[in-house]
Order: C-alpha cells, then sequence, then structure tokens
C-alpha cells in the first residue's frame, strides 16, 4: 500500500535505535568525561632512592626485564656475558627499532615498566616522571667521578633543560661520528691523508666529481634528514660546539641562527649544487646508504663509530675514517658524539640490579672489551680505565683515537636533531629535504628550524 | 522504459499484513506483542551494539574529548576549549596536508573507478574464456597483498636504480629517470600510481559484480538498434551500474583522504612534506609531538571532511535507484 506510510513506519522504526544508541553513548561519555591523563600522573619525579650502600643484584634468582634497539647486537651480547658472570640473573628482553622505541617510551615506561631501557631524548619523559633519578647511584658506584662530559648529555634540569641537574640515564659506551671513506676511491683520486682542512676536503670532493664517483652518498629520505650529519659538521667547523649545544640543551636564549651557522648552511648548500651528494639522496634511507658504500659505490659517508665493526668486517682494509677538518689548519676538531643511553623506569622492579649492570658495563673488563669489539665506540668510565687493544690499521682503531683527539679539543656535541622530541622529524627533515632538492636557502632553513624551536620549547 | 532501470527488480514485493479490527483489546495486545518482539529484536541486537559501542562510540566520543585538551598522552592535562581547532586552522603544513589528500582522490578513486569500468566492460564481452580468468585474478592481486609489502614493493620498482628507470633508460627515455619518490614533483603522484595500482582490482571486480545483473536483452535490443561497443557502454553499462560505482567512489574517496599505510612505507610524508597527509600527521602528531590534543582535533577534522565528501555521493547513488 501507501509507499509514505511504510517509509514512515520505517523512520519511525529507525529512530528508537538512535535514540538508544544516543543514550548509550552518553553513558559512555559520562564514564569518560574526567580529564585524560589524571590518574597516571601517580610516579613522582624525582622518586630516585638514593642507596647507602653499592647496591647489586643479589644471589637470588631474578629476571630483568629489557626494552633494547634491535638491529645493534651490542646490548644482548653484553646482557649474555652478565648471565655467564652473574647466573641468577635472567633476562627478558623484548626489541623494537629506534623509530618503535621513540613513539612508545612514555606508554612503555607508564604501563609496562622494563627495568633497563634503550631511550630516545629524555626531557620529556623526565618531566612526566617516567624515568629514575640515578644520583644516588652514581654516588654510591662513583660515576661522579668520570669525566663530567660522558654524562651531561643524561642529566636534566627541572625546567626540562638538558646538560646540567639530576642524572636520568647512563650509557652503555659513546659514539663518535665523522667521515668514513673508500680506501680503493681515495687512492683513484690521488688522496694520500685525510683532508688537514675544510678546502682541502672541498678539493678532494671536487676530484672525486670530475672522476665520475659519486663523492658524498648521505641518507635523507622518508623522515629521516641525513644532512643534518654533514650541517652540523660544518657547523662546528665554522664555529665552536658550546653554543650549538646550548641550543640542544634548550638553554634560554640559545638559538641556532647564528652567523657560523649560516656560513655552514651556506657550505651545505654549495655542496648541493656542486653535485658533491648522490643525486637521488631525497628518497634514500639508511640502509641504502650503507649497502652503496659498502659496495664501493661512493667515496665518502657520514656516520658514526657503530659501524665501525661492520666496516671492519664487511671493507675490511679498504675503510677508513677522519673527523670533519677545520676551517683553519691546525684549529680545533668537533664531532658529534652521544652516549648510547638506557634508562631505567621510575616503575622499574629491579632498579639496583639494573644500575648494577649499568657500572659493569663501563667497569668489567669483557665488558669493556665486548663494548669496544662488538659496539665499535669507546666505552663509558673513567679516563684511565683498562682499554682494549685493537688492531692497527683497523677503523675501529681510527674511531677511537678521533674520540681521543674529540676530548683533547673538548670538541664533543650532541646532535641538533635531539633538541627537541619533534625538531627531528618536524623541522629538520623537511628543511633539509627542501635544500636537497634547492626549494629551500640557507638563511631560510635556519631561520625555519629555530621558529618551530622556539614554538616547541614554549609548550 | 522502466525496464531500463535493472534496481527496480530488486525491490522485493512489499505484503502488508491485513489490519485487524481496532477494538482497544486487540490494540493492547497488539501492543504487547510488538513489546515483546522489540526486546527479542533488542536482544538479538545487543551483542554487536555492545562491541560496535566499546570499539567504535567510545573512542569517537573519547577522541572528541581528548581534542578539547592540552595533553601529551601520560602527564596530566589542561582544559583547552576548542584552542587546538583554531590552531588547526591557523597552521600552514596542515592545510597542504588536506590539499595533498584532495590530489589523491584523483588517483585513488577517479582512475580506478574509470579503470575499472573500461577493464570490466572488456572482461565482460570475454566472459566464457580462461583469459577472463586469469585478468580478474591477476587485479585483485593487489587486494590480497598486505600494503605494507605493496608498499616496499613499489619503493624499490620507483627508486633509482629500479626497474621503472631501467625500463625507461632501454627505451632511450633516459633523461625522465629519476627518483620518483624522492622527487618533489614526482613523489605524490607516485604515491598515487601505488594507490591506483592498489584499488583498481577492487573497483573492477565490483563493477563486474554489477555487471552480472544487467538484463542481457538491454544490449540485444541496443544492438538491433544498430549501437556500437561505445554506445552500449554509456547508454547501458554505465547508467546500470550507478549503484556500483557510488560504492566504488565512496570506498576509494575514503582511503584517498584517510590515506596512511601506503604513504607511510614509501615516503613517510617526505620529500619536505610533499606528500603529507592528514592521517600522517595526526601519527606524528600524537606519538612524535606527543599533542595528543591537536591530534585528536585533526582527527575529528578529517571525520568531519571524509562525512562532508562521502554524504553526497551516497544521496547521489540513492536518488538513481528511485
Amino acid at each position: 500500500m501507501s509507499h509514505s506510510r511504510l517509509t514512515g513506519q520505517l523512520r519511525a522504526g529507525r529512530v528508537r535505535p538512535a535514540i538508544a544508541m544516543l543514550a548509550f553513548a552518553g553513558l559512555l561519555a559520562t564514564a569518560a568525561c574526567s580529564a585524560p591523563g589524571s590518574n597516571s600522573s601517580t610516579a613522582a619525579p624525582n622518586s630516585g632512592a638514593s642507596p647507602t650502600t653499592s647496591p647489586t643484584c643479589g644471589t637470588a634468582p631474578i629476571t630483568l626485564s629489557g626494552y633494547f634497539e634491535t638491529g645493534f647486537p651490542l646490548p644482548k651480547d653484553l646482557a649474555d656475558e652478565f648471565t655467564k658472570q652473574y647466573p641468577n640473573v635472567k633476562w627478558d628482553i623484548r626489541e623494537d627499532q629506534f623509530a618503535v622505541i621513540t613513539q612508545n617510551a612514555p606508554r612503555v615506561l607508564a604501563d609496562d615498566p622494563p627495568d633497563l631501557m634503550r631511550l630516545p631524548q629524555v626531557s620529556e619523559l623526565v618531566k612526566d616522571g617516567l624515568l629514575k633519578n640515578m644520583d644516588g647511584y652514581a654516588q654510591a658506584f662513583g660515576w661522579d667521578k668520570w669525566p663530567a662530559s660522558q654524562l651531561e648529555q643524561m642529566r636534566v634540569g627541572s625546567t626540562g633543560e638538558r646538560g646540567d641537574g639530576p642524572l636520568y640515564a647512563m650509557g652503555l659506551n659513546f659514539s663518535m661520528t665523522g667521515l668514513f671513506y673508500n680506501k680503493k676511491l681515495a687512492a683513484q683520486i690521488g688522496m694520500s691523508q685525510p683532508p688537514a682542512t675544510l678546502a682541502d676536503l672541498d678539493a678532494m670532493l671536487q676530484k672525486a666529481k670530475q672522476a665520475g664517483i659519486t663523492p658524498i652518498d648521505q641518507f635523507n629520505g622518508g623522515a629521516t634528514g641525513g644532512l643534518a650529519f654533514p650541517l652540523q659538521n660544518l657547523m662546528a667547523a665554522y664555529g665552536s660546539p658550546g653554543p650549538i649545544n646550548d641550543w640542544i640543551f634548550q638553554k634560554p636564549g640559545a638559538t641556532i641562527d647564528t652567523p657560523t651557522n649560516l656560513q655552514a648552511a651556506q657550505h651545505l648548500q654549495q655542496w648541493i649544487k656542486s653535485g658533491y651528494f648522490a643525486s637521488d639522496i631525497n628518497s634514500q634511507d639508511y640502509a641504502t646508504m650503507m649497502s652503496r658504500f659498502i659496495g664501493g659505490k661512493s667515496l665518502l659517508m657520514f656516520d658514526g663509530d657503530w659501524e665501525s665493526g661492520n666496516l671492519d668486517k664487511q671493507m675490511a682494509g679498504n675503510v677508513g675514517f677522519f673527523l670533519m677538518p677545520p676551517a683553519q689548519a691546525g684549529g680545533k676538531q668537533a664531532a658529534m658524539s652521544a652516549p648510547l643511553t638506557y634508562g631505567i623506569s621510575s616503575k622499574a622492579k629491579h632498579a639496583d640490579c639494573a644500575a648494577f649492570f649499568l657500572n659493569w658495563v663501563a667497569t668489567n673488563q669483557n665488558a669493556r672489551d665486548i663494548d669496544v669489539k662488538i659496539g665499535g665506540s669507546h666505552p663509558m668510565g673513567p679516563a684511565d680505565a683498562y682499554m682494549p687493544a685493537v688492531q692497527q690499521g683497523t677503523v675501529t682503531a681510527s674511531t677511537l683515537n678521533a674520540g681521543a683527539k674529540i676530548g683533547q679539543d673538548n670538541g664533543a656535541m650532541d646532535f641538533i636533531a635531539n633538541a627537541t622530541g619533534a625538531i627531528y622529524a618536524k623541522s629538520w627533515t623537511p628543511q633539509l629535504q627542501k635544500m636537497a632538492a634547492g626549494q629551500q636557502t640557507a638563511d631560510g632553513l635556519l631561520k625555519s628550524v629555530q621558529k618551530d624551536y622556539e614554538s616547541q620549547v614554549r609548550s | 522504459m522502466a525496464r531500463l532501470n535493472p534496481n527496480a527488480v530488486a525491490d522485493p514485493p512489499v505484503s502488508v499484513p491485513p489490519q485487524p479490527m481496532n477494538t482497544p483489546s486487540v490494540r493492547r495486545a497488539r501492543g504487547a506483542r510488538r513489546a515483546t518482539a522489540a526486546g527479542i529484536g533488542w536482544l538479538f541486537v545487543a551483542p554487536a551494539l555492545v562491541v560496535y559501542a566499546i570499539f567504535v562510540l567510545h573512542p569517537l566520543l573519547l577522541t572528541f574529548q581528548y581534542s578539547m585538551y592540552k595533553w601529551d598522552g601520560i602527564g596530566p592535562s589542561t582544559w583547552v576549549g576548542f584552542n587546538n581547532y583554531t590552531e588547526l586552522f591557523r597552521d600552514p603544513d596542515l592545510f597542504g596536508s588536506i590539499l595533498n589528500a584532495f590530489k589523491l582522490i584523483i588517483f585513488f578513486s577517479f582512475i580506478p573507478v574509470t579503470l575499472g569500468l573500461l577493464i570490466a566492460s572488456t572482461i565482460r564481452r570475454i566472459a566464457q574464456s580462461r583469459l577472463a580468468l586469469v585478468a580478474r585474478t591477476v587485479l585483485f592481486l593487489p587486494q590480497v597483498i598486505p600494503l605494507v609489502a605493496a608498499g616496499i614493493t613499489w619503493s624499490w620498482l620507483l627508486a633509482s636504480p629500479g626497474v621503472i628507470n631501467q625500463a625507461l633508460s632501454a627505451i632511450g627515455l633516459g633523461d625522465l629517470t629519476r627518483a620518483w619518490l624522492g622527487d618533489f614533483s614526482t613523489a605524490l603522484p607516485a604515491v598515487g600510481v601505488i594507490g591506483a595500482w592498489v584499488l583498481v582490482g577492487l573497483c573492477t571486480l565490483l563493477l563486474l559484480a554489477g555487471m552480472t545483473k544487467i538484463e542481457p536483452a538491454l544490449y540485444e535490443a541496443a544492438r538491433l538498434d544498430g549501437a556500437g561497443p561505445v554506445r552500449e557502454f554509456f547508454s547501458i553499462t554505465v547508467p546500470s551500474l550507478r549503484q556500483e560505482i557510488g560504492v566504488c567512489v565512496t570506498v576509494t574517496v575514503i582511503a584517498a583522504l584517510a590515506s596512511f599505510d601506503i604513504v607511510y612505507v614509501s615516503t613517510q610524508g617526505g620529500p619536505g612534506n610533499a606528500t603529507m597527509v592528514p592521517g600522517l600527521e595526526i601519527f606524528y602528531l600524537a606519538f612524535t609531538q606527543r599533542e595528543v590534543g591537536t591530534a585528536s582535533a585533526l582527527a575529528v577534522v578529517l571525520m568531519v571532511l571524509v562525512l562532508l565528501c562521502v554524504l553526497p555521493i551516497q544521496r547521489f547513488t540513492r536518488d538513481g535507484t528511485r
């Protein structure tokens, strides 16, 4: 019969569930009405108990839960060696890529607190009271007597400023960055020793270009702006690392837009315009850069000593390392150098044992051997501690020597990508990709990053 | 002419129960019966409704609630009202990402639906042959492959030493070769091509299914009237598939506006935000920048935007069935 009546019935039938649904939804809404997050901020910050005696792992069976970075064998090897020496300690290890750890860190530390965890930039985690204050351990184990520069990146003040204040993380070792070069290709263009000045480096790049060799391969695709490596090295060649560190540590009034940094960015732009980088860097990820360098397709890459062990294996005898040369001959040198940070959750069940492990990594002879041979980097610890013998001529030996030079020149810098949680993904990466494509100027790059930095630090 | 609309057949004949006498007792009994029937009805619906409420309505409301706060996902939160929304509209990057999503509609929706129509009508003509089966399978394969795997494969194909550049060089077009996903001008279209490749199979299959219910007599009649294949396509095939086209357009427009996985795997929004889309921006805001409030606000805006685009399409196709 009448069509309108039918639709009328249908409509009436449809209204009632709709009302019921709304009522139900309202019920749920009221259940969720309390402000988010208020229940999870129970962990008081700075709840670090100061142990009076040195903490240990005891003798009773214990299982440490770890959350490590996948793709690097070092932490796992250290954990295995530790179990060999302390059989009562077993491990329950979960691994993820660093990007995933970065995204998960706050939730994991709050909901499923590991005893030991690989950490991204710490200041926001400290603000939320998620990390254990390790000052007590530092005192008990004597970490406070080590060279202060080893720990300063992991100290966070009450305002979120880094570089000073209580200690919230520890390193398994500390890395060193610079330029790796292919020795065979270098010989082809007549380079017998590493460049002594920036001008020498420029000449070397030019020669490679003329010889039809890709001078530098550097990942710069996706969400990883790898041009930040050469840029920061150029910044340190033109200026000094102090103001760069101040900016990274969020010291009040710090700016990245300085005259020497502008020179550095202009120099980088010149390299791009001269065709010194591979033409497809904007689509290259880290793994592609590594495989091309190992495959002998490029003369140089900017990278860190975490690859030393790997490169010594895959390019034995054919790979060298040098620090970024200074602008003037004999000038001071600087490098990005950062601890491989691990922290303890403020809610960890076995915090003492985790701290004991971190101290063991820095002081035990076997652990220091593993640190250098597997990790490729310098162990943490006192300046006069045991150093494993490294075969001369290997790239591992060169990176360790470079570390000594940086120590002399007081040239260690944190990475400009670590200034805030979002500065790398939201500012450096897109701006450097634009510069690589010729769509951003040196001045525009620094101004835009500084603007984002200010808004992020303010919030 | 009325027979030209095959969907009219789909409407089942309406049977109306005989109306009982309208006495008060009958009315009461009828009301009681209706109440029990309704109660039983609700009982059947309840499990699905509970699941729907917990996994769809509840998160939806929470998202809306979070969008009113400034919150890092862990610590205490502060009420900011609609500030997160006004902040969104002041951010030029964000406008760019929404624009990119609209550009993707061309690749995710327009191309797959057009190609799907052409391919489906070609396959229909050879429906009896084995080639049709092969073609259907091959075209639908991208739907079966996980999107992440498809994204990785395509990023290899599109890389500078990849197969696509090799092919271009081989036929003397070496000047065109480039890192397709790393070039500002080609990154978004390249991502679009991946999306088109994934969605063309879905559209073809949906349209092919729709074609099977078109009366063959219509084609016969058209042919008798002297219509060629092109005329047949535009006068019979396309109008008869109005509903299916509507479904295809709806699904693919949503895929374009809410795209995430293909972009995340192939370019992560780069180079320099050239392929940034709202879905990815929400992810970065929530998990990298830890601005859960702003991320939720953008999610709500995206939902409204999708509804604004999809509802008119729905209306258009529904009108066609009347």
